[in-house]
């Protein structure tokens, strides 16, 4: 019997590091991996192959595993988690990963490396795994040692979940794999460490409570922190704006926290946010900023962003706070716990009259910023705005619980606007990065973790094909995920942007050569439908939600609208251009702004 | 919201282990921060600690997040602004090698002397001098020997510690 063995204190069942490895990821609850394999996780695979309590998703490139992963993760709230092969197989994974990290999705990424004898030597499949993706994870690890491998396995779950979520890498040597290695728990220490969060400063919740005693025109700026809280960070939060009559906005991955629909939701706020919400953020006496950043796509021009309000930030990562905007009351912490203070310290408080306030903010949205007209003749063309209003009212007149996933650029914005949520964890887009490709798998992850659900990838055609080779996994496994493509033949934001600042010169952003989305649908086993004009427009999204299995619609938009209101970069939240006849000078569109992205 | 760049010397305890110093200056790299100078040993073998020195220069609110993001790193057990939190000491070792003779020579010996530079190797037409002191010191002294035969310096870039009985990361009683 050797030392390791020993160590496993399981007398005759000594396990070889793969086991090890499955086993760990049993007690941390995790069902599901997807990966690909290769020649530097063929260990893992084969232990894989002996067991039955943990499913393996078989992607067709390894960026989509991790997309999938996060979206399983976004829409659980549970650790997505990853198997990858070394050196191509790691870095097709980095772009997943720095969007996880951008989005603070919690995830493990569990790489194969070359045996440790041969690392720094340029093996084949090599590559410096851990280093590249030292700035592309919250952290990661190469296991070096047998002995090491389980507690860190574990530990990284606890890094990748504890105070603000993220992606973590575990880098696994041949070696480690294929011998023995002990089941050990983990080092408490380190762990605690990790895990040492405090509630909240009493100071600055009272001075938070004072300004909302106070204020006149307050307002609640939330963001993806409340999604990353839990469900439960979501009901206090409808519960404080409920006893305050306080307005809400969101960004774009806060969306969910709460209801949409309800009067006192503002909408989503920044670039391409509503006009009362942006109205209202300029405008505001107090703005509460309860996890969310204070992104450049949310503040426009910093210097200009709500000019004349006492400002809080509550988010859980201190680095956070003070990083853009310098604010008056920092609260670090996890914020349901920052709400449930909030809450209780707000107590009985009889609702302030807010009733001016509100007035100002139903003359902004008067303006209906996201109002558009669509010629209801049966051969017009169908603008995509309504294409996403009325796949949201079709969605909602089945009454199923539904998952939308997107791409990245205007059909994005336009899900954002016109697509309404009133759950947490239903909304999964790439935020921070802008990761094109990131909806077709994002869709597979959400449908493998909630099987009976409606999951829609609201698409665009360019960037669709960016992971389109995931029509493959969807046909696998049979995942009954809607494709619904917003077609308008243009890379749509790269030609708004050309439009607005580049003279009209659209370099390089007409999608050329496009497949017959169709066609390619039943290629990969699917059904293809397409609806050309607005008189097909309703039964082809019908038809896509009755079916059972997974559909790829083509739905061929107007190609030259673009998605307003928009905040040019530069410019401050008064300065919205609304639609294409504004002066655009006047917008903040500037030689300056061309500046920045 | 003052824009002053100011200089601030940090120090950071940091697990010992792989890749821990890269996670530091990657970091610094990635979000554009300055790094004036480095100095990284280990300190606590048993504990596996080791602390880095680094002075570097920004706004407030950018030393605001140098701090908060080095807290960040899951190996960082802790992080002190001792430009902020107090008196410091700060120290950096200097090796300087002089190449002269004649009268040069002999100058650089007076100026080394008053300086309470060592010289650590002598030939018949060299000298590397050992000092000890603050950055400001050995600029001092690197700048009169210019022109008596300055070939080749080497610096440690600064270690530092806070003056006075406290301490700034406590797990046990200090000895």
């Amino acid at each position: 019997m050797t030392a390791a063995e020993r160590d496993a204190g399981t007398g005759n069942e000594a396990l070889n590091g793969a086991e090890v490895l499955l086993r760990v990821l049993d007690e941390e609850g995790v069902e599901v991996i997807f990966g690909y394999p290769g020649g530097a996780v063929l260990p893992i695979y084969d232990a894989l192959f002996k067991q039955d309590r943990i499913r393996h998703i078989l992607v067709r490139h390894e960026q989509a595993a991790v997309h999938a992963a996060e979206a399983y993760a976004r829409s659980t709230g549970k650790v997505g988690v990853v198997l990858v092969t070394s050196g191509p197989g790691a870095t097709n994974a980095v772009t997943g990963l720095v969007d996880a990290l951008m989005d603070s999705i919690p995830l493990v990424c569990l790489a194969g490396q070359v045996p440790t004898k041969l690392i720094g030597n340029d093996a084949f499949q090599e590559a410096d795994t851990t280093g590249i993706t030292r700035p592309a994870t919250k952290h990661n690890y190469l296991v070096r040692e047998p002995g090491t491998l389980a507690q860190t396995v574990r530990e990284a779950f606890e890094v990748a979940r504890s105070g603000r979520p993220g992606p973590v890498l575990v880098d696994l040597p041949k070696d480690i794999t294929v011998g023995k290695a002990p089941l050990t728990k983990p080092a408490l220490s380190r762990l605690q460490r990790l895990r040492h969060q405090g509630g909240p400063d009493a100071e600055a919740i009272a001075r938070t409570l004072e300004a909302m005693k106070t204020a006149k025109r307050p307002l609640f700026y939330t963001g993806g922190g409340i999604i990353n809280s839990g469900p439960e960070a979501s009901d206090l939060l409808r519960r404080l704006a409920r006893k305050t009559g306080f307005p809400v906005t969101s960004t774009l991955m806060g969306l969910g926290a709460f209801p949409s629909p309800d009067p006192q939701f503002l909408g989503m706020l920044g670039m391409h946010g509503s006009v009362e919400a942006n109205m209202a953020t300029h405008g505001c006496d107090l703005l509460i900023a309860l996890g969310s950043r204070f992104d450049d796509r949310v503040t426009g021009r910093v210097d200009a962003f709500s000019p004349n309000s006492f400002k809080v930030h509550a988010d859980i990562d201190p680095s956070q706070i003070d990083k853009i905007v310098p604010v008056d009351v920092r609260i670090e912490g996890d914020v349901r716990d920052t709400l449930e203070a909030l809450l209780e310290g707000w107590g009985e408080t009889p609702t302030p009259d807010l009733s001016t306030w509100w007035n100002q903010i139903a003359s902004w949205r008067s303006v209906d910023g996201f109002g558009f007209t669509q010629d209801m003749t049966p051969s017009a063309v169908i603008r995509p705005q309504h294409a996403v209003r009325r796949l949201y009212e079709l969605a909602k007149e089945t009454g199923r619980d539904t998952f939308v996933s997107t791409e990245v650029g205007q059909h994005q914005m336009w899900a954002a606007q016109h697509f309404q949520f009133d759950k947490p964890n239903r909304w999964l887009t790439s935020g921070g990065l802008g990761t094109m490709g990131y909806g077709l798998p994002a869709a597979v992850g959400a449908q493998v973790a909630h099987p009976d659900a409606l999951v829609i990838d609201i698409a665009g055609e360019a960037s669709t094909l960016m992971n389109i080779q995931e029509l493959g996994t969807i046909a696998q496994y049979r995942l009954p995920v809607k494709i619904f493509i917003l077609n308008n033949h243009y890379m749509g934001m790269v030609r708004q942007w050309q439009e607005l600042l580049h003279g009209s010169r659209y370099s390089q952003s007409y999608s050329e050569a496009l497949p017959d989305f169709v066609k390619l649908a039943e290629a990969f086993h699917a059904t293809g439908m397409r609806a050309t004009h607005v008189g097909e427009l309703d039964d082809v999204i019908r038809r896509m939600l009755a079916h059972d299995g997974p559909v790829v619609a083509d739905i061929c938009v107007a190609e030259g609208e673009n998605c307003y209101p928009m905040i040019p970069s530069g410019a401050a939240h008064n300065q919205m251009l609304l639609g294409p006849d504004q002066d655009s000078e006047a917008a903040g569109l500037t030689e300056e702004g061309k500046m920045l992205v | 919201m003052t824009e002053t760049i100011q200089n601030s010397v940090i120090s950071v305890l940091i697990e010992d282990e792989s890749g821990a110093l890269a996670r530091v200056v990657g970091l610094f790299s990635g979000r554009g921060y300055n790094i004036e100078s480095l100095t990284v040993a280990l300190v606590d073998a048993e504990q596996k600690l080791s602390r880095i020195t680094v002075l570097t220069s920004g706004t407030p609110m950018v030393i605001q997040q140098i701090k908060a993001q080095l807290k960040r790193l899951i190996p960082v057990h802790d992080v002190c602004d001792l430009t902020q939190e107090g008196p410091y000491v700060g120290r950096e070792l200097a090796l300087v090698k002089i190449v002269s003779s004649g009268e040069r020579r002999t100058e650089a010996l007076r100026i080394a002397d008053s300086f309470r530079a060592r010289p650590v190797d002598t030939t018949a037409t060299s000298f590397v001098f050992e000092l000890t002191g603050s950055p400001e010191k050995i600029d001092a002294f690197i700048e009169l020997m210019r022109p008596l035969g300055l070939a080749e310096v080497s610096r440690t870039g600064i270690a530092a510690i806070g003056r006075g009985p406290s301490v700034f990361h406590l797990k046990k009683e200090p000895v």
